[in-house]
Order: structure tokens, then sequence, then C-alpha cells
């Protein structure tokens, strides 16, 4: 990993709420590579969107970002909003979760297309449509002329999502962020999305970073995995080490909870008892503890810090010998 | 989009006759007749009334000739004002009203709705609570007390500045004469339209499709005009219809306390006086204006939100 | 301004989306309303208000309608006379007049919200949870009413059957009930597929009872917000009926005719228009903190 397109450095997430302020996402640090798939995964709300809308600095209103996001040798979780307007969409661009609701409405398709050229290219109106429907030929909308003036509702999902990447891909970015691309779509539409992703990657160069709670859709994508909980990266490392190896009790907690059809035990659900723990009251030490089927007495009084797995991974756990470790819980 | 039109229009006929009809029998079947209430009049002058007023035609036969009438424009002659005919009433005043009604409308947008996203866009800083107080004593104090307050500062107390204003009267439409019944009339309108637009403003800006905008890096400015504004205006437009009544109830007492000649002010006479026939003619047109301006906010709306346009093709 | 609502507009509460059969959704909601500055306010100043209004009568020397004939100008406040506020021009003491003026227009806006709030929870309960052709033909109507202006079939209905006070509030409530009717709708209807009406409906219980049992416990908290915001425009449409003359009869009085009255004398004795129009203004102030607040509580969404 030579050159990193992002470098994410303790950088905290806290939200300021009536019951005092709450941190989403605990000095988080984490490295993209020029052109690499980096995926995370994670429980709900274990703070991975927060993580990323930080560093496109699009937090809610009642949240900040504090540590850095370095891209470009700019800090994004420090830049004013004119710095960030000249990355964002241009060298940065975000693919969210629903597309049902992320275009605007009253707006044609085509217009929110060709306002990102006009924006960031200084196109005038005819090319940036040229290019706008190239774009949407690109990935794979038929008969883009037609589409080009319709307006979202008249899109099916898996269209609209295809029109957002086609957003995110128009000034050819450096880094494309994808935030659970594919949750809200049916999946024969699924496959799709993700293999335009994928072809954005190889015939662009891009880095991705694609975010999703389904490792089976980071297994054939992502060149290397974060694994999220609680707001912090507890296993990071190559996708075949993660899926073969975990390192961490959550991982393989995670990886016991994913069907496989070729797994004998199909049939029985796995899930990791408990619940993911509310950010209000974080236990002491180790946040996973409570729910750890190998807590040890030191897990509860210092959080462990990421550290080497050996194979070239992170880990934030106190486990030396992992061979051992049981992963879920079966229920029959 | 037309054929969603017309289906309106198709309602708006009906409810216009449905109000009619029961307005005309409210009238005609109330205990006490119209002429009730003055000093006891002679037997063969109120028999010579009866027949000028049809009142002894059967009660289909008076409605069916007042349908009739209407459809021709004639409100038929006033119960009170003897030598006038409704119209005629109605035709000196609704100018009045109508003039006053569209100038507070026009300032009411003009302020209420910037102000509104104004404070959206700082929402819950100082300028948001100010704006928001300003608001709700807008909302509270209603414009009888507000009429006289005014009339109080501007035609009393300044009554020797600069600032004097004619404390009422209409002077043909004397600009001075006009200023402070509009301001009254606009207040709570203003009031209502920054309660809505930051209110919807705020709701607009919280939509994925705003995340979306920004993760473009468009400015902001572009973000709010271009992203929000058309579907935070949509509440807003909503508001125009039942603002039509809202300003002819509020014409009622603005022009009583600033005597103006409008058909606010002939409508509350009108009621004191049970003259029926000016108080039916003030209400069906009303009733008339009320629908055609829903009419008009659909159509409006169909502008703002393009699924209403495609529900219309359908 | 005078009691004519609009259609959708955002003020209205929005949905509910919680099940507020929890008593500790309950006590959370209370402990924001608590923790609401100027909720809290509004609510100790009403109880002022309305507790005043209630008892004060009986207690000042002076009656609302009795005539100080020693003081038959208008008399500016006084201790040595009894009339703490004064008198008007006809010599009768202010605050009696404006206590006894606001327990009517508080009971008016009582009484016309009761049958609000009755008629707009019925249809609106009926129309969300039976659905189909009766949801239809309800929502039809109320759509409809929305495009006459009401405020004018009330001052006719004034106008022919005479000005008394049971036929105003019934007037005014029967033409406040129509977006109560909408909230309540929408909230049942977002209830009617949740599971535990399902199983109540499985389990054989009757419309009515379904309605009455699980539907009406969990609108409540919509209701009540709606309610506080009502009460205030039936306290305007009210006192704009009797400011035109056309409300409450003499020798009863309510605020808006003493702010009718005060108004005529507004050069030479302004105290008369003002101290009538303070108490209603405070009151409404009040109420719609108290709406305001209660939405903030019930719906924490918007925070
Ligand atoms: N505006 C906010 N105010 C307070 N807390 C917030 C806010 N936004 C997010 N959070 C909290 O931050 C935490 C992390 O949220 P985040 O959206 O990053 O989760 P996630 O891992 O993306 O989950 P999901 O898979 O559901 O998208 C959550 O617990 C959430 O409650
Ligand atoms: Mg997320």
């Amino acid at each position: 990993m030579s050159a990193s397109v992002l470098d994410l450095k303790n950088l905290s997430v806290r939200f300021a709420t009536p019951e005092g302020e709450v941190a989403a996402v605990s000095e988080l640090s984490l490295s993209v590579g020029k052109g690499e798939c980096l995926g995370i995964v994670g429980e709900s709300g274990s703070g991975k969107s927060q993580t990323f809308l930080a560093a496109m600095g699009l937090l809610a209103r009642n949240g900040r970002a504090v540590g850095e996001a370095i891209f470009g040798g700019i800090n994004l979780a420090a830049a004013d909003e004119n710095t960030l307007n000249r990355l964002r969409g241009n060298k940065l661009a975000m693919i969210f979760q629903d597309p049902m609701t992320s275009l605007t409405p009253h707006m044609k398709v085509g217009h929110q297309l060709t306002e990102v050229l006009v924006r960031h290219r200084n196109l005038k109106f005819p090319a940036a449509r040229d290019r706008a429907i190239a774009m949407l030929r690109r990935v794979q909308i038929s008969e883009p002329e037609r589409r080009f003036e319709m307006y979202p509702h008249e899109l099916s999902g898996g269209l609209r999502q295809r029109v957002m990447i086609a957003m995110a891909l128009m000034c050819g970015p450096e880094l494309i962020i994808a935030d659970e691309p594919t949750t809200a779509l049916d999946v024969t539409v699924q496959a799709q999305i993700l293999d335009l992703i994928r072809r954005a990657k190889e015939e662009l160069g891009t880095a991705v970073i694609l975010i999703t709670h389904d490792l089976g859709v980071v297994a054939g994508m992502a060149d290397r995995v974060g694994v999220m909980y609680a707001g912090r990266i507890v296993e990071l490392g190559e996708v075949h080490q993660i899926f073969n190896a975990p390192q961490h009790p959550y991982t393989k907690g995670l990886l016991a909870c994913t069907p496989r059809l070729d797994d004998a035990t199909a049939s029985a659900l796995v899930t990791i008892p408990g619940q993911p723990p509310d950010l209000q009251q974080l236990p002491t030490g180790c946040a996973y503890h409570p729910r750890c089927g190998n807590v040890m007495e030191r897990c509860r009084a210092a959080a462990p810090p990421l550290m080497s797995t050996g194979g070239g991974g992170l880990k934030a756990c106190f486990l030396e010998n992992f061979g051992s470790v049981q992963a879920g819980t079966v229920v029959p | 989009m037309w054929s969603y039109f017309a289906r309106r229009v198709a309602i708006g006929i009906p409810t216009l006759w449905a109000i009619i009809t029961v307005c005309f029998f409210m009238m005609r079947l109330t205990p006490g007749g119209p002429f009730d209430g003055e000093a006891p009049v002679p037997p063969e002058i109120l028999a010579n009334l009866r027949a000028r007023f049809h009142l002894d035609d059967p009660l289909w036969r008076q409605y069916l000739d007042y349908l009739a009438n209407l459809l021709r424009g004639d409100f038929g002659p006033s119960f009170k004002y003897r030598d006038f005919n409704v119209t005629t009433l109605i035709a000196q005043g609704f100018p009045v009203s109508l003039q006053n009604g569209f100038s507070a409308l026009v300032i009411a947008i003009m302020i209420g709705v910037p102000l509104g996203i104004f404070a959206a866009l700082g929402q819950n800083t100082r300028r948001d609570y100010t704006v928001s107080a300003f608001a709700m004593t807008g909302i509270v104090i209603p414009n009888f007390i507000m009429g006289h307050v005014l009339i109080l500062i501007f035609g009393v107390w300044l009554k020797d500045s600069v600032f004097h204003l004619p404390a009422g009267g209409w002077a043909d439409g004397a600009l001075a004469n006009r200023v402070l019944p509009v301001f009254c009339l606009s207040l709570p309108y203003i009031a209502y339209l920054v309660r809505i637009t930051r209110g919807s403003m705020i709701e607009a800006m919280r939509a994925n499709y705003i995340r979306t905008a920004r993760a473009k890096g468009l400015p902001f400015r572009l973000v709010v005009l271009r992203h929000a504004l058309k579907s935070a205006l949509i509440p807003v437009v909503t508001f125009l219809g039942p603002a039509t009544a809202f300003l002819l109830t509020g014409s009622m007492v603005v022009e009583t306390i600033f005597q103006i000649p409008g058909i606010g002010r002939y409508f509350v006479q009108g009621a004191l006086n049970r003259d029926y026939t000016l108080v039916m003619g003030v209400t069906i047109l009303s009733a008339a204006l009320v629908i055609a301006m829903n009419l008009i906010v659909d159509l409006l709306y169909s502008l703002l939100d393009p699924r209403v346009r495609y529900e219309g093709k359908q | 301004m005078n009691g004519i609502k609009f259609t959708s507009a955002p003020a209205a509460p929005g949905e509910i989306a919680g099940e507020f059969t929890g008593r500790s959704l309950w006590q959370d909601a209370w402990r924001r309303l608590l923790a609401n500055r100027a909720a809290v306010a509004g609510m100790i100043i009403l109880a002022g208000i309305a507790l005043a209004s209630v008892i004060g009568p009986f207690l000042l020397p002076w009656s609302y309608d009795s005539i100080d004939w020693e003081h038959i100008e208008a008399l500016p406040p006084q201790f040595s006379t009894g009339h703490y506020l004064g008198t008007d021009s006809l010599g009768r003491d202010l605050l009696a007049r404006t206590l006894f003026g606001g327990r009517i227009s508080l009971m008016v806006g009582l009484l016309a919200t009761t049958v609000a709030l009755l008629i707009g929870v019925t249809v609106g309960a009926v129309a969300g949870f039976v659905g189909g052709r009766t949801d239809q033909l309800l929502m039809r109507f109320v759509d409809l009413m929305y495009s006459v202006p009401l405020t004018f079939f009330v001052i006719i209905l004034m106008v022919v059957f005479g000005r008394n006070f049971a036929l105003m509030f019934l007037a005014i409530g029967a033409v406040e009930w129509l977006t109560m009717a909408r909230i309540v709708r929408g909230q049942t209807l977002t209830l009617r597929n949740k599971e535990f009406i399902e199983a109540a409906r499985a389990s054989g219980g009757s419309t009515a009872n379904i309605i009455a049992r699980h539907i009406l416990p969990n609108v409540l908290g919509v209701v009540m917000i709606y309610v506080t915001l009502t009460i205030p425009q039936v306290i305007l449409l009210e006192s704009f009926l009797s400011f035109l003359g056309l409300g409450i009869q003499e020798p009863m009085t309510s605020w808006g005719m003493l702010i009718n009255d005060g108004a005529a004398e507004l050069e030479i004795n302004p105290r008369t228009l003002i101290i009538p129009a303070t108490f209603m203004t405070t009151t409404l102030f009040c109420l719609n903190f108290l709406g305001d607040g209660l939405r903030d509580a019930l719906d924490p969404k918007d925070r």
C-alpha cells in the first residue's frame, strides 16, 4: 500500500443529544490505497456510515468530527465548506443506501447528472448532456436519451441506483464511498450493481470503500476488509485472511451468522448472543466482552489496542491463540 | 394533468351548488322573516315587501328563481338597502377587498417565505428563535387587536408626526389609507407563512436527496434554491387555498375597524341587519373564490411536484 | 387568524411512530415536557388564569355586571374603591369583567374543542380503521368541507338561529373537527396493521371494541397535541364573532366582546382595550407554547 487516497487518523464522531454527547465513532484509524477496494462490515449502528459521512463533511447538524481524514493532503474533517465542495462530487464521491429517496424528486434525472459537470468541469449544458448520456450508457441504462428526460419516480430502484453510480463517476473520482449500495435492492439487481462498481474500479482505477453488513458482498469485491464494532475497528486485514482465519471473536461470530449453502449446518440459525451495545453506556474494557465467548479478566478492565495479527492484519483482541475460539452460539 | 384538473373542476361545481342550496334553505327556513327586526311595519306594506321579494311564492319556486338569477350574475335585491341590488353592492365592494387582499397576500409571501427559510437554515440558533417568536406573536395576536393597536399608534399617538396615518376611511383608495389595513391584514399571514416555510424547509433539508446534492459538491446556495426550495414550497402553496378563506374573514375585521367599503364589511353589516340576500351573495362569492383558489393551488402543485403530473397522466 | 385552519401545515403534529402504551414512553414524554421552559411557564400561567377566571369573580368586591354609580365614568385603577384595574365607561369593574369574560372564553374554548374532538376522533378512527369505501367517503367529505369558507357558515348560523351560547360552541366545534379527523385517521391507518391490532382482531374483538381499547389509547398523544392547538383557535373564533357583535350577548361578556367595547373608547381610555387584550393574548401564547412543547415531547424526532 504505497500511496493511499484516504487516511483516517484517530477520527472520532460525536453527536450532541439531549442525554449528553455520544461517540458514534471513536479514534478510528485506517487508510485506503489507490485503486483498492476496502470493505467495511459491522452490525447496524456500529458507526460505519458516520465514519465516512464525517470524511465527506456530511454529518448531521448535531454531529462533529474530531481527528483527521486526510485526502489529497487536505484534512477533510477540519476543512471548510468551500474546500469540501471542490472535492465532493469531483475527486470524492458517495453512493447512498436508499436510491428511492436519494434523488431530488422534482428534478429531471438528466439535470441532476449534468449539474455535477457544470459545477466541477465548467461545462455548458450541451456538452454536459452528451457526457451524461454517455455515462448513463456506461452504467448500462438502456435508452439513455429517454431516461435523461425522466423524473426519478419514473425509474425503478435499480435504475435509480445506476443513476446514482453514474453521478458518482461523472468526474472520474479517485475514491468512491458506497454506503450499502445494494441493501435496498432485490437480489438479481444487487449483483448487477456490484458488478458496475467493480468495473468502475477496474476500468477507472478508482478506489472504493464498500460499506455493508453483508459479508457475501465483501467477499467478492474487497481487497481488504475492516470490521467495525461500537465505533471502532476490531479487525482489519486481507479479505482471504478475514474469511479463512478470522482473528477476532466478533469477526468469527459475524462469519458464523452468514448462512452458507455449502455448509452442513445451513439449516441452523446462528446468532451472536446479546445486543450491540448502547453507545451511551459502553461496557468498560473491550466493548465486545459481554457478548464474547472467550472473555478474559483483562477484557473487562482495559480495551485492547489494535495490534498486528502476524498475518499482516490488525486486530483489537487480547486472545493469543485463536484456534480454539468458539464462534457464535448455534440455535437449533 | 388536464384530466386531473378537469376532475377537480367537476368536484368544485357541485360543491358550490351544495353551498348555495344549504345557504338558501337555511335563510328561508328561519323562524322570523327578514323584516321582523324593524319597527312594526303596517301589514299592507309588509305584504308589499313580501310580494316584491317574491317571498310568497312556493319555496321551490324561489329556489329555482334564485339559481336562475345567479347564473345570470344577479344576486337579487338587497333586503336592507332597498334601492340597491346585491350585485351592485358587490361590484362596488369586491374590487376594494380584492385589491387589499391581493396586496396583503403578496406582501406576506415576500416577507414570510424568505423569513421562514432564513429561520430554518439557522435552526435552533438565535436568529431562528427571534423569527419564530415573531411568528408566534403574529399568530397569537388577533387582527382585531392589532388593528386597534395600529390605530392607537399611528392614528392617535403619532398624530402630529410625519408617521401619522389615517385611522380609517378609504378616500377612494388613497395610499395613506391603505397602509394600515393592508399591513394589519398581512401580519397574521406573514406569521403563518414563516411557520409553514420554516417547518417545511427544515423537513426538506433533512431529506436524503439534500445529502446527495451536498455530496456532489454543490454550493450551499444551490442546494437550497435548486434542491430544497421546491419541495419546501409545497405546504406554502397548499396554504394559499385556506389562506383565501382566511383573507376573506380577515377582511371582515379589517374593513370593519378601518371603515373600508369592501365586501367584508358588507357581510358583517348584512349579518347584523339580517340582510339575507346580501349575506348570501357574499357567502357564495367567497365560496366560489375559495374553490377557485383551491383549483389554482392544484395547478401550482403539479408544477412543483412531478409526481402529481404523473398521476394525472394515468 | 380568525379560526380558519389550514390544510397541511407542518405545524400540525406529525405522526407519532412509536406505540404509546408503554408507561415509560409517557414518563419520558412528561420528562421532556418539564424540561421545556416555555411549555412549563405556559402551563403555570394558564393554570393561574384559569383559576382566577373560575374563582376570581366570587372573591372580588364587584360583580361583572354591577354598575358603580359613583364612578360612572371610566376610573383608573384604585384600591380604595375596590376597582383594582379601574372601571369601564359605564362604571363596571374591569377586573371582574375581564375574569368573567375569561370564564366564558375558556368555557367556549373547552366545550367547542370537546365537540370538535368527539366528531373528529370518531370520524378519523372509523375512517382509518374501517378503511375502504367508508374511508374514501368520509375523507372526500372532509376534503369538501375544507374547500368551504366555514367561518361564514358559523356567522350565518348565528344570524339565523339567534345568538346563544350552546349554539355557538356547537357551531364552532362543528367546523373545527376537520383537521382532527385527518390526523386521527392518519394515525389509525399506521396502527391498523400493527401486530397487536391484528391479534385483537384475530381473537374476535368487535370493531368498536378494538377502536376503543387499542386505537384510541394510541392516538391519545397526537390528539392531546392537537387539542391544545385547537383551543386557541376556538377562543379566537369566538372572540372574532363577539367582536363583530355576533357572539355572546349582553350582559354576558367574553374577551372578544370586552375588546370590542374597549376599542370603542380607545382614544380616551385605552386601558379598557389593553387589559382584556393582554389576558387573551397571554392565554393564547401559553396554549401555543404548551402545544408546541407537547409536540416536541411526544414526537422527539423533531428535536
Ligand atoms: N444525528 C445523530 N444524532 C445522534 N446519534 C446519531 C446521529 N446519527 C447517527 N447516530 C448514531 O450513531 C451510531 C452509528 O450510526 P451509523 O449510521 O454510522 O451506523 P451504521 O453502522 O451505518 O449502521 P447501519 O448498518 O444501520 O447503516 C448509531 O448508534 C446512531 O444512533
Ligand atoms: Mg449506515
